[in-house]
């Protein structure tokens, strides 16, 4: 179940510590301007809204007070894993072109690779 | 048959043995005009309006589960129109006509108890609020008014009127809203369709959408193919899974709200009330029952039940507008998935796709739209265009900046 989260400074804590700021397979876009619109609406608005395992930030407002990234099912409530989000790879802006076209498609091998990365598995 | 006190009576004389099921349950047909994902209230009422006010019987409504197994049956039963916002006041309001009409309409005995919802104010600036949202409802032509601590004494005798910190300073009555027996409103709608030709297929769950040179051609579920020359998709909780069948992404997450219903007692509680420091609603069902509810748990989830922290939350809010129902016990909860949208308003409109059409993000407000929902829906398939009612409920609104956002929390789903 969701209830217990294995913050990795406070150890094991009620999810009511905590604020659920949602998706974090999402990839703010780099820059503000009518050519990132699109990727601002998807940014903003559109979610993935995985049915089954997904990674999401939340923020250990009663607690360390640090952004984290919490590894679940939607399904189940498991935890798989929760680590802080400076340690995560697709959390950093960018505005290069590159990074532009990329956005939205991506996700899911994000959240592979990471985990891949870490060697969490369960 | 026509329900009534005749047939009563005469199935009385004959000991209770002849009633037929109130609805077929047929085999799926090779095609349908019309198929409509989900059978829950809005599918439901949606086949129903196709049926009655569009002459389109050949529908199919298709099931996953079984009828009132999903959210239709996991709320709280509340009805009300007391919204802020142009472009869901009128909706809301055509809502409420169509509940006050609703049992003489389907011949079900949805058990529509117009008692009168209050929600309680504690401040000056909520007091300025709630004045301002009941001035938008009059001038929308429905009714509310403003009631003192004096009136609310008298009708809610046992709230907490001691609290110094969150005093009740006043309450917004809206006296034509109240509760439904939510079952019989999936029966009666079901009921009502059938009759008039609708297939009601449950556990039939949708696994695919099939399309060919863009427009939909049918569906794939756990019966087989299904033609189909329109198709309907209101499965609000499981909105993005459908519509990611077709290609489609939505602004939705999946969340769980739980609800609870304690011991029966005596009558107590005559209205809805609603708490204006925590989120808290509750009212007495004819049962005897408190039904009760809160906010959502505030993470995404596919699970039909919620967490404690959550349990504690709803409680302690009850616990504090109604400090004597420390004594009643609760004896149920359950959990339903709701469709929030990024602006806590809801959708029903085309898609883009010439053919498929969309009824989701009804966050937790879907029960008292369902009669309104299912005949805007209807009229957009019918007609391939929205009605006025539901004409600002766009799909589109978010990438254009129309939100109709009644709290302004923006878009953060869990904060609706």
């Amino acid at each position: 179940m969701a209830y217990l989260i294995n913050c990795p400074h406070c150890g094991q804590r009620t999810t009511d510590e905590f604020y659920i700021k949602g998706d974090a397979s999402k990839q703010r876009p780099g820059t503000i301007g009518d050519d990132t619109m699109n990727q601002w609406h998807d940014y903003v608005h559109i979610r993935d809204n995985v049915r089954g395992r997904t990674a999401e930030h939340w923020h250990h407002t009663g607690g360390c007070r640090q952004w984290l990234v919490v590894e679940r099912d939607t399904v189940s409530h498991e935890v798989y894993a929760v680590a802080p989000a400076s340690s995560r790879t697709p959390g950093k802006t960018s505005a290069t072109p590159a990074r532009k076209s990329a956005a939205r498609k991506t996700p899911a091998r994000n959240t592979t690779s990471r985990k891949t990365a870490r060697g969490e598995k369960k | 048959m026509k329900y009534s006190v005749f047939s009563l009576a005469r199935n009385a004389l004959s000991g209770h043995k002849n009633w037929q099921p109130a609805w077929r349950s047929p085999d799926p047909k090779p095609e349908y005009d019309v198929i409509i994902v989900g059978g829950g209230g809005h599918g439901l009422a949606t086949a129903y309006y196709l049926a009655k006010v569009h002459g389109i019987t050949n529908v199919a409504v298709l099931e996953k589960g079984y009828l009132g197994g999903g959210n239709v049956g996991r709320n709280t039963t509340i009805i009300r129109s007391n919204y802020l916002l142009p472009g869901n006041n009128p909706f809301y309001e055509k809502s409420l006509q169509l509940w006050e009409g609703l049992e003489q309409d389907f011949n079900f005995n949805a058990m529509v108890s117009q008692r009168g919802v209050v929600n309680l104010f504690h401040s000056d600036g909520q007091r300025d609020a709630f004045v301002r949202r009941g001035n938008a409802m009059r001038i929308h032509g429905v009714d509310a008014e403003i009631l003192d601590t004096h009136a609310l004494r008298e009708l809610m005798p046992f709230l907490n009127f001691n609290d110094g910190r969150f005093p009740i300073m006043g309450g917004l009555m809206q006296r034509r809203g109240g509760t439904v027996r939510h079952d019989a409103v999936a029966w009666g709608f079901a009921r009502g369709a059938d009759m008039r030709g609708v297939d009601v297929i449950q556990h039939c769950e949708v696994t695919g959408i099939r399309r060919e040179k863009g427009r939909v051609v049918g569906v794939e579920t756990s019966r087989g193919f299904i033609g189909c020359k329109k198709l309907g998709l209101a499965a609000a909780g499981n909105s993005s899974t459908v519509a990611k069948m077709a290609g489609l992404e939505l602004p939705i997450e999946s969340h769980v709200l739980q609800a609870f219903v304690s011991e029966g007692i005596k009558p107590w509680i005559d209205n809805v009330v609603t708490f204006g420091v925590g989120h808290f609603y509750i009212s007495q069902s004819d049962k005897g029952g408190l039904v009760f509810g809160g906010d959502i748990d505030g993470y995404n989830s596919y699970a039909q039940r919620g967490n404690l922290p959550t349990v504690e939350h709803v409680v302690e809010c009850g616990l504090a507008m109604i400090p004597s129902l420390s004594r009643a016990r609760v004896l149920r909860s359950w959990g339903g998935i709701m469709d929030m949208s990024m602006d806590g308003s809801p959708i029903i409109d085309k898609t883009g796709i010439d053919n498929l059409y969309l009824n989701a993000g009804w966050c937790y407000g879907g029960f008292k739209a369902t009669p309104a929902s299912g005949w805007c829906f209807a009229h957009t398939i019918a007609n391939d265009a929205p009605h006025e009612l539901n004409s600002q409920m766009r799909l589109d609104r978010f990438r254009t900046g129309y939100v109709m956002d009644e709290t302004a929390h923006g878009a953060q789903p869990n904060l609706h």
